[in-house]
């Protein structure tokens, strides 16, 4: 920005610091084990060793002996309330606490309350329970087959097929197929992760039975839409709850649920009338709470031979564990996975997916991405690649003679979504041109003739956020608008609040920062606040990219409200007509004489002490955002590799990440964002994943073997731009903390596949581990060619 | 619900009240801190619930996350594997000892202009690892300083940031020794 | 998750420490670094009825040469390993090792004696000790004894040590001219225990033949693994590209792995021998007085 061009300070595009830093620097945040309330009691859990089994006895007498426990809660007490199941968001329901069978591995079995932490522990640790063992169903295949074991025996279908859900033109796609003269196609599995926020779950659930005011104090993602919950399930009035999200230690989705914890610590604190502390483990966390993934997909791309795509087809089978508790608030059982066309016209394409339980916990969560994005651009870019090793074109040559062209948007998708803006082979021009691609593949043909193995990997995503379009959305019946409501003060301070919460993307900076945007005030005279269902306005919350979308669109659209009643407050105070006045530069202007003016700040003082006759006094607005269209952001990435022969060891030598986000609000946080969603997406390219052996029992339920990236082996990510705002955005901003971990995946396969081109591998599903890599290369001596 | 027949009421503390309990005094930040404490009380919840020092965080059970870093006389370790006990008669700081007087550290300073924190929860630990290194190291390569930073996870960042700013704090330090956030 | 309550005592002597000890005949632990023992007892999968924190016992951190020794205190702390010169100029292959130890915070209270005693397959210095012939010097309620570091390992988590006797120090044969020492180790993520790790030891003669040799091998089999066919096949031998690699085929040979998430059981073997032979490569480099 050239010092001349008029700007306001903290306006649009500056890299301004984080309001929220003071706090967090100084040890001061307020997460929610840090709030200590008078009489606080705390909870914690005993959970089932097994994966399926029945409870013969659950046994309280030792835990009840242990100092300082006061009361042990089992399914029976919640049955008697009617408690022992809850609701999910996918019209499925889930255990509070088991009455009789358990049905995964760590499944909460029975709460202890006690006076202090520690008695907590050793009263968990002392409740006996008898089991008799179930058979165990972990692989969804097997789940599906006849005679086998029926999890969910509560329900009248008596069957683990949970459902089935199709779209897109099925006999116009075999037909495009039956007429393709070249067919690939190949099974991918994704495998369960979490997303490991380094805050674990909890909450204090404090019941005020004199008031009867009940107050939450929870690390959700989403605090309005968890009140409206608690009342529907509850029969609490609506008034007397107040649900309160403090700061939150990362989200990426595993805070969006509501988990047997915080219900069990509500009950608690009815039951005792002192606030109940709940805080998960590490281990709990991984174990019980909801998971990513766990997808296995078999796709199918149709193509001519000089490589254009004509047809896509998909077939998967989505392991859903023992209840469909997806946080999919769309109104399609597999969230957005029909963005799988990617960033290709492909003509035809038919979808389907088949849910199945299993003895798992709930699966269906996102991990720092819009419902099942990441799944669907994982096997498109995986299969761009399959198809370009198959006609031995160059991957990126292939995806520059198919994307969709820029003047084809506003463009609607073979399975139904209307893609707002792009420029897909700008992105990727420009990452080649930064990593010298060209470079690169002359320095890999150098070292394919020594025998070294380095590879080159790119990903052309296109993703899909901001939910969304209140007739696609809702979270049982609830809209997915968003909300600002912006106060002037008569000094010209703003107060701000929103219906989203930040878990670390730093709204109280960005927000701030739309508002002075708009409002012509310095982002530092605006304080945004998010969190508190008693003073913010109704919002869904932040998830899925979509707080930028949505609740940064209701800021400006609010500050546009408050201008539109501020320009005849200016109009008095210039003694003109409202007509006459125009919103120029960051001031009210009459026109043709720029220099007759007035501040917002001028404006704000006179609403409050010299509003015209006919006004109302103050200066305030309210905007609930229902977006007319999802954004989609996009990018292309870019990988390299190298490998080690001997040992299999993959280290990502560059990764160069173009992205596009349409409007950027603040460079210095995007690329934050970019950084810490490509890590996110390097995890379980290389590292994170949680298996389940056929018993039921979790492999990666601790930090012990569930392996989040270190400083060490991330990258260190090389990021770049280009901007193609969003049409129907008030500011064309697209939201962009998800991107990364949508895009980066592909990228990092495509490029380890690509190193092992001389092996004649096509794929390989990650996690890439070492031994992997080693089968591979130890299974036969290379192919020449 | 299975009910004890004792009345309900929170603990004094941490410990349940029958337990054997030792003294302790630890230096915190500079003040002497003396409580009772069950000796199996780890470090890191002594601070957040005896002390009230909240800054320090826990984000395992397994000794891998690095949230709750502190220095233990001088030097960095994980307060959630430490006794209290162990701690009698130590030096313990945390990052509400970083600010001396109102005045930031350079790694305070240095980790707000590079965004080197997102939701901040790894934060306290993250500072506390790079106050110890630059101690040692004022000038690390960015290879010294990931390998300095191992043991504290971040999940927000990507680490590209954190990198930056502890080697921008390093350059404070230098720049001015003495000045505010001349210390590390 | 919280320990279980124990008892805690804090010894100011080695005496006093196995007094405590064989009071509770079993029931309690040595508690050293605690970065091993503290995450087991949060886990409850230990529950000692009493920890004798050995931190406070003056003269139990040290590390220096004495006579035909290098001798290395129970309480040294894992980065000590990393800091000391002595170490770097002529046992490289401990700091080679503590710094693939976990993490720096962890090394920081981490001891050279716990990382001894505990007994895990996956402990890094086990094999360092093994390939380097050290002995351990232990107190108990019988007084003093010194075994060899090859006699201690017998299964995973089963050591000679008797409960009540306290390690106190390392010791290992002073280095000679034209010794070589190094560790290799691959993990899955930075500071985690080894898929495999490789520790080699030589010395070289005079005409630059093998006079001895030793290998060992970590995170491949119930404990750390002493690769005694290997390093014999060394010994009087050139240290050509022929006899190193045949050296470290048999230690392959030597490995007991299992399959687990860090990797088949034919993967983990074939980096036994990959890691042997690059360790020994090392070795070899640094015994002619390279790096
Ligand atoms: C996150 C993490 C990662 C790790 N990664 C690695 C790794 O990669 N490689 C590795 O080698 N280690 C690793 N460790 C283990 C670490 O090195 C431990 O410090 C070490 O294993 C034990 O040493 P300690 O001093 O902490 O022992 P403690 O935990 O105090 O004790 C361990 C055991 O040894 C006994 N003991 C200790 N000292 C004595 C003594 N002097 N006499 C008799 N008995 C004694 C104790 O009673 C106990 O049974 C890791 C630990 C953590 C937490
Ligand atoms: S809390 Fe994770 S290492 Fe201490
Ligand atoms: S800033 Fe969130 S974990 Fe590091």
């Amino acid at each position: 920005m050239s010092a001349e061009a008029p700007h306001v300070k903290g306006g649009l595009g500056q890299s301004i610091l984080r309001k929220e830093d003071a706090r967090f620097i100084r040890g001061k945040g307020n997460y929610v084990d840090d709030i200590k309330l008078p009489g606080m009691l705390y909870l914690d859990i005993t959970r089932s060793p097994y994966a399926h089994a029945k409870i013969t006895a659950i046994r309280t007498e030792k835990a009840l002996k242990v100092p300082g426990v006061l009361a042990v809660i089992t399914g029976k007490d919640l049955a008697a309330a009617n408690l022992a199941w809850m609701p999910t968001l996918m019209s499925d329901k889930q255990m509070v606490l088991p009455t009789d069978t358990v049905m995964y591995q760590a499944q909460e079995v029975a709460a202890v309350v006690a006076d202090s932490r520690y008695a907590a522990a050793d009263g968990a640790a002392a409740v006996e329970v008898d089991y008799e063992p179930l058979p165990v169903v972990t692989n969804p295949f097997k789940a599906l087959e006849p005679g086998a074991p029926v999890i969910r025996t509560d329900r009248k279908e008596q069957s683990n097929h949970i459902w089935h859900w199709e779209t897109g033109d099925k006999a116009g796609t075999e037909e495009a197929f039956r007429s393709a003269e070249v067919v690939v196609g190949q099974d991918l599995y994704i495998p369960r992760i979490h997303v490991s926020s380094m805050e674990t779950c909890g909450c204090i659930a404090h019941m005020d039975s004199v008031s009867g005011r009940f107050t939450i104090y929870m690390t959700t993602q989403a605090p309005h839409a968890i009140r409206t919950v608690y009342a529907l399930v509850t029969g609490l009035p609506e008034q007397n709850i107040r649900v309160v999200s403090p700061d939150i230690g990362g989200g990426f989705g595993g805070k969006v649920p509501v988990y047997p914890g915080y219900v069990l610590a509500s009950v608690a604190s009815i039951k005792t009338g002192h606030p109940v502390k709940w805080v998960e483990d590490r281990s709990e966390n991984l174990q019980a709470d909801s998971f990513a993934r766990d997808y296995h997909i078999h796709a199918e791309v149709a193509a001519r031979k000089d490589g254009t795509v004509t047809a896509l087809k998909v077939k998967t089978l989505a392991d859903h564990g023992y209840t469909d508790a997806a946080a999919n608030p769309s109104k399609f059982p597999a969230g957005l996975f029909h963005i799988i066309t990617g960033s290709y016209p492909f003509a035809k394409a038919f979808v389907e997916v088949d849910a199945a339980y299993t003895n798992k916990p709930p699966g269906g969560i996102a991990y720092r991405c819009s419902f099942r994005v990441t799944e669907a651009v994982y096997t498109i870019e995986r299969m761009m690649d399959i198809l370009a090793h198959r006609l031995k074109v160059d991957p990126a040559e292939l995806r520059l003679k198919n994307f969709i062209p820029p003047d084809a948007f506003p463009y609607k998708s073979a399975l139904g979504w209307t893609y707002d803006s792009g420029n897909y082979a700008g992105a990727l021009k420009k990452a080649m041109e930064i990593i010298d691609y060209a470079g690169l593949r002359r320095e890999q043909a150098e070292k394919r003739r020594r025998g070294e193995l380095m590879g080159i990997g790119i990903s052309s995503f296109t993703e899909i956020v901001g939910a969304g379009p209140s007739h696609t959305f809702d979270i049982l019946g609830l809209k997915m608008f968003d909300s600002a409501e912006v106060r002037i003060h008569p000094t010209g301070k703003v107060i701000a609040r929103f219906g989203t919460k930040s878990q670390g993307q730093g709204h109280e900076t960005t927000y701030a920062q739309i508002l002075a945007e708009e409002l012509g005030i310095p982002a530092d005279d605006i304080r945004v606040e998010e969190g508190d269902t008693d003073t913010a306005p109704y919002g869904l919350g932040t998830y899925a990219s979509r707080s930028t979308p949505t609740a940064g669109a209701a800021a400006s659209m609010a500050a546009r409200k408050i201008r539109e009643k501020a320009k005849k407050i200016a109009a008095h105070l210039l003694e003109v007509s409202p007509d006459d006045i125009e919103w120029k530069d960051y001031a009210f202007r009459v026109k043709g004489v720029p220099t007759k003016s007035k501040t917002m700040q001028d404006v704000a003082f006179a609403a409050y002490t010299n509003h015209p006759q006919g006004t109302e006094a103050g200066l305030e607005a309210v905007d609930y955002y229902d977006p007319p269209n999802m954004t989609y952001p996009f990018g292309s990435y870019i990988c390299v590799v190298d490998i080690d022969k001997e040992t299999g060891q993959v280290k990502v030598r560059r990764f160069v990440a173009v992205d596009d986000c349409g409007t950027i609000i603040n460079p210095m946080i995007v690329d934050g964002q970019i950084h810490g969603g490509l890590t996110m997406g390097f995890a379980p390219a290389l590292l994170e994943e949680i298996q389940y052996d056929e018993n039921g029992n979790i492999h990666g339920g601790s930090f012990m073997e569930y392996l989040v990236p270190t400083a060490v082996e991330t990258p260190h990510w090389e990021t770049a731009k280009t901007v193609t705002p969003s049409p129907h955005h008030p500011i064309g901003a697209k939201g962009v903390g998800e991107s990364a971990t949508v895009g980066a995946p592909p990228a990092i396969a495509n490029a380890v596949v690509d190193a092992l081109q001389p092996y004649g591998v096509e794929h390989i599903d990650i996690p890439i581990h070492p031994w992997k890599v080693w089968q591979i290369i130890h299974a036969g001596a290379p192919k020449t060619g | 619900m299975a009910v004890s027949a004792r009345p309900i009421a929170p603990a004094a503390s941490l410990s349940t009240r029958s337990a054997p309990v030792v003294r302790i005094q630890v230096t915190v930040n500079g003040s002497p801190i003396s409580a009772e404490v069950e000796p199996r009380t780890l470090l890191v919840h002594f601070l957040r619930e005896v002390v009230g020092l909240t800054g320090t965080h826990i984000g395992c059970d397994t000794s891998h996350c690095g949230a709750c870093t502190v220095h233990l006389d001088g030097k960095p370790v994980k307060s959630c594997t430490v006794l209290a006990v162990q701690a009698n008669g130590r030096q313990v700081r945390t990052v509400e000892g970083l600010e001396v007087d109102g005045k930031l550290s350079a790694v305070q300073e240095a980790f707000v202009e590079a965004h080197g924190l997102q939701c901040g929860f790894c934060t306290p630990g993250m500072m506390m690892t790079a106050t110890a290194l630059l101690a040692r190291n004022p000038n690390p390569t960015e290879p010294e300083v990931r390998d300095a930073i191992r043991g504290n996870l971040c999940r927000c960042t990507g680490y590209v940031n954190i990198v930056k700013a502890i080697q921008l704090a390093g350059k404070k330090m230098q720049a001015n020794p003495t000045g505010p956030g001349g210390s590390p | 998750m919280i320990p279980p309550a124990f008892e805690y005592y804090a010894p100011h002597s080695v005496d006093e420490a196995v007094a405590l000890l064989r009071r509770f005949n079993g029931e309690a632990k040595v508690l050293a670094g605690g970065h091993s023992l503290i995450p087991l007892m949060k886990l409850r999968l230990a529950e000692p009825a009493a920890l004798i924190d050995i931190n406070r016992i003056p003269n139990l951190s040290f590390i220096q040469e004495e006579g035909t020794h290098l001798r290395i205190g129970a309480t040294t702390r894992t980065n000590d390993l990393l800091d000391s010169e002595l170490l770097r100029r002529s046992y490289p292959i401990l700091p080679d090792a503590a710094q693939e130890i976990a993490d720096p915070l962890v090394r920081n209270l981490g001891t050279v004696g716990g990382n001894v005693c505990h007994g895990d397959p996956g402990n890094d210095l086990p094999a360092c000790m093994l390939a380097l012939g050290a002995e351990l010097v232990t107190v108990g309620p019988k007084g003093s004894r010194t075994l060899p570091v090859s006699d201690f390992y017998k299964d995973t988590f089963v050591t000679a040590l008797d409960p009540t006797e306290l390690l106190v120090e390392v010791r290992v044969p002073k280095a000679r001219a034209r010794q070589g020492s190094a560790y290799q180790k691959i993990e899955k993520r930075v500071g985690d225990f080894a898929i495999a790790g490789a520790a080699a030891n030589l010395l070289l003669d005079a005409s630059g033949r093998v006079e001895t040799a030793g290998i060992a091998l970590t995170g491949v089999g119930p404990t750390a693994i002493l690769a005694s066919a290997a390093s014999g096949a060394l010994v009087g031998q050139s240290p050509d590209d022929q006899h190193l690699g045949h050296a470290a085929t048999l230690a392959g040979t030597a490995a007991d792995p299992n399959s687990d998430l860090r990797g088949p059981a034919e993967y983990k073997r074939a980096m036994a021998s990959v890691l042997t032979r690059r360790a020994l490569d090392r070795a070899l480099a640094r015994a002619r007085g390279g790096g």
